[in-house]
């Protein structure tokens, strides 16, 4: 028997399993099942980006680099979010490169965060921010947004949410799983109360590409915020290149070193091969994220279309590439929905509860497959609606 | 462009209910395009884009480079069109450079495009000279690349 549970710390036992996990757990041994569960890009990462990579495997470009991230991509990275972004971010001591958004905020929450700290967050949102906050034994803070609001954060429910003791505050738009994104109006009113409650924003913009609305305005570059904002993003969805685990913080030079301190002694350093394929992506990317862009909106429209024809309220997320329809009308809760769904139709979306409490009577459909796949999804959604006897 | 005519250049095997979805636009408005497209002389018609490691079995294929005399022939035009009345051609593309037409021709053996070659294109007026290459291998066909079709089968079904 293995009682080896006995070594694991209290406050890692005490966190949950991820709900998703469950989910892929059935949906992998299921033949013919439709998944609308994938949250990543349906694309293989563009040719010229992969090449990069071969090519610095050819030179036998495989050592460490820069506990940073080597000095090329620092500069491209800064290039690129001044551009982008609006902010001027110094290569040498105000960009760290990170194996991902994932590794960037949890450096982030660790060199902030002194036990006990309060860090606030909207939801629902990615499913690792509470628990990352609970690794650092800080206390999560939740702020609900609503499909009234199209899930952007209202400020007033942001001032409503604070108490005592919260030092960060965590955003991430366009948002995973709601799509929801803030305007620039919304954003100086944040940016405004954190600036009067003296907090660290951690902007998680991981999705800013795939903006489909407006344009998508970084906090970080609003007046007074560039100094109390770490910016965090990465090249998993916008250049497709998840399995690349690769992306990077800009922030003020203190807050850097803090988290390259936690980086050095935890990670060392990116992979080198990424490095050089993300300098690629920067340098030569542009035209193939515009046409997977292009795709996820048209894939969007049909997605949000067919939802609300069968009856599922669903907004219009205004970016990245999940839609989140409202599944209070079937009379089940998320995650019966979900799973009934799936038992009956072999149709995977992942329960909007596993994105936090917020999420409840949603769930999360992405929609970044094929046509095909996500016309197949929605007959048998319709199918399963019909065998519903409390549908209304 | 068309979206219907966008939606088919995809690749994506709808028909035209799942098309008329996808569109918004109704089945009967999406036939009604297509048979616009047809009418128009755009959209030439369909076929299944097979795997050619699979066709191989069956059928070898050629390109032939042909050098044309247009001189008392009535020119390429007369010759290409000719050309490309035989079944077995495929496609047929008048060239610059080195030849002036590429014919890719089918048949069921070697022997059956060397007959071809001589007792058909050698034998119309104003064909000067031949020059045929088989087809050993395909690593992609209009637009699906073949040898990595398992690329992506690590991918979970459901993430976060």
């Amino acid at each position: 028997m293995d009682d080896s549970g006995r070594f694991v710390a209290h406050h890692v036992a005490s966190l949950p399993k991820s709900g998703i996990r469950d989910f892929f757990a059935i949906v992998s041994k299921m033949k013919d099942a439709v998944s609308l569960g994938i949250g990543e890009p349906d694309f293989v990462t563009p040719f010229h980006i992969r090449e990069a990579a071969m090519a610095a495997l050819e030179k036998g470009r495989t050592s460490y680099t820069d506990n940073r991230g080597t000095l090329q991509l620092r500069e491209e990275i800064s290039r690129y979010v001044a551009q982008n972004y609006g902010p001027e971010y110094n290569p040498e001591d105000e960009i760290l490169v990170t194996v991902g958004v994932s590794e960037g905020l949890d450096a982030l929450l660790r060199a902030t965060l002194n036990p006990g700290d309060k860090v606030l967050y909207h939801e629902p949102c990615y499913v690792s921010y509470a628990p990352s906050v609970k690794l650092c034994h800080a206390i999560p803070v939740p702020v609900r947004t609503t499909s009234q609001d199209q899930f952007a954060l209202d400020p007033a429910a942001l001032r409503a949410a604070w108490q005592p003791g919260c030092k960060v505050l965590v955003l991430n738009f366009p948002t995973n799983p709601t799509g929801g994104t803030a305007d620039r109006k919304k954003l100086e009113e944040i940016a405004k109360f954190a600036i009067e409650k003296d907090l660290l924003v951690a902007s998680d913009e991981i999705y800013s590409e795939l903006t489909f609305e407006g344009n998508h305005v970084s906090i970080a570059s609003l007046p007074g915020m560039r100094e109390r904002t770490v910016f965090l993003h990465g090249f998993s969805k916008a250049f497709a290149m998840t399995g690349f685990r690769i992306g990077y913080a800009c922030g003020p030079a203190a807050v850097i070193d803090g988290m390259l301190k936690v980086h050095q002694y935890g990670i060392m350093c990116a992979s080198i091969i990424s490095q050089e394929a993300a300098v690629e992506a920067l340098r030569n990317g542009r035209d193939s994220m515009l046409h997977m862009r292009d795709k996820y909106r048209e894939r969007r429209d049909f997605i949000v279309r067919r939802f609300n024809e069968l009856g599922l309220k669903c907004h219009l997320p205004r970016g990245a590439f999940y839609a989140f329809p409202d599944i209070t009308s079937t009379g089940l809760d998320s995650l019966t929905f979900a799973s009934k769904l799936l038992e009956a139709q072999k149709v995977a979306m992942v329960p909007g509860t596993a994105f936090g409490e917020a999420g409840a009577g949603f769930c999360r459909a992405s929609f970044s497959t094929s046509y095909e796949r996500i016309h197949e999804a929605c007959e048998r959604i319709s199918r399963f609606l019909d065998s519903l006897p409390q549908r209304k | 462009m068309n979206p219907v005519l966008k939606l088919l250049l995809e690749g994506e095997p709808l028909d035209t209910a799942q098309i008329g979805k996808i569109l918004n636009m109704g089945q009967a408005a999406v036939e009604s395009q297509l048979a616009e497209l047809r009418q128009q002389g755009i959209l030439l018609g369909w076929r299944a884009v097979l795997n050619p490691s699979f066709e191989a079995e069956r059928r070898v294929r050629a390109v032939i480079e042909i050098k044309i005399r247009t001189e008392g022939t009535g020119g390429f035009d007369v010759i290409a069109e000719r050309i490309s009345q035989f079944e077995q051609v495929e496609s047929c593309y008048l060239m610059s450079g080195g030849y002036d037409l590429l014919v890719v021709v089918t048949a069921d053996n070697l022997y059956k495009v060397a007959g071809f070659v001589h007792e058909r294109l050698a034998r119309i007026e104003g064909v000067q000279g031949t020059s045929t290459h088989f087809f050993l291998r395909a690593y992609k066909k209009d637009g699906f690349v073949i040898t990595d079709e398992a690329s992506r089968r690590d991918r979970p079904s459901v993430s976060p």
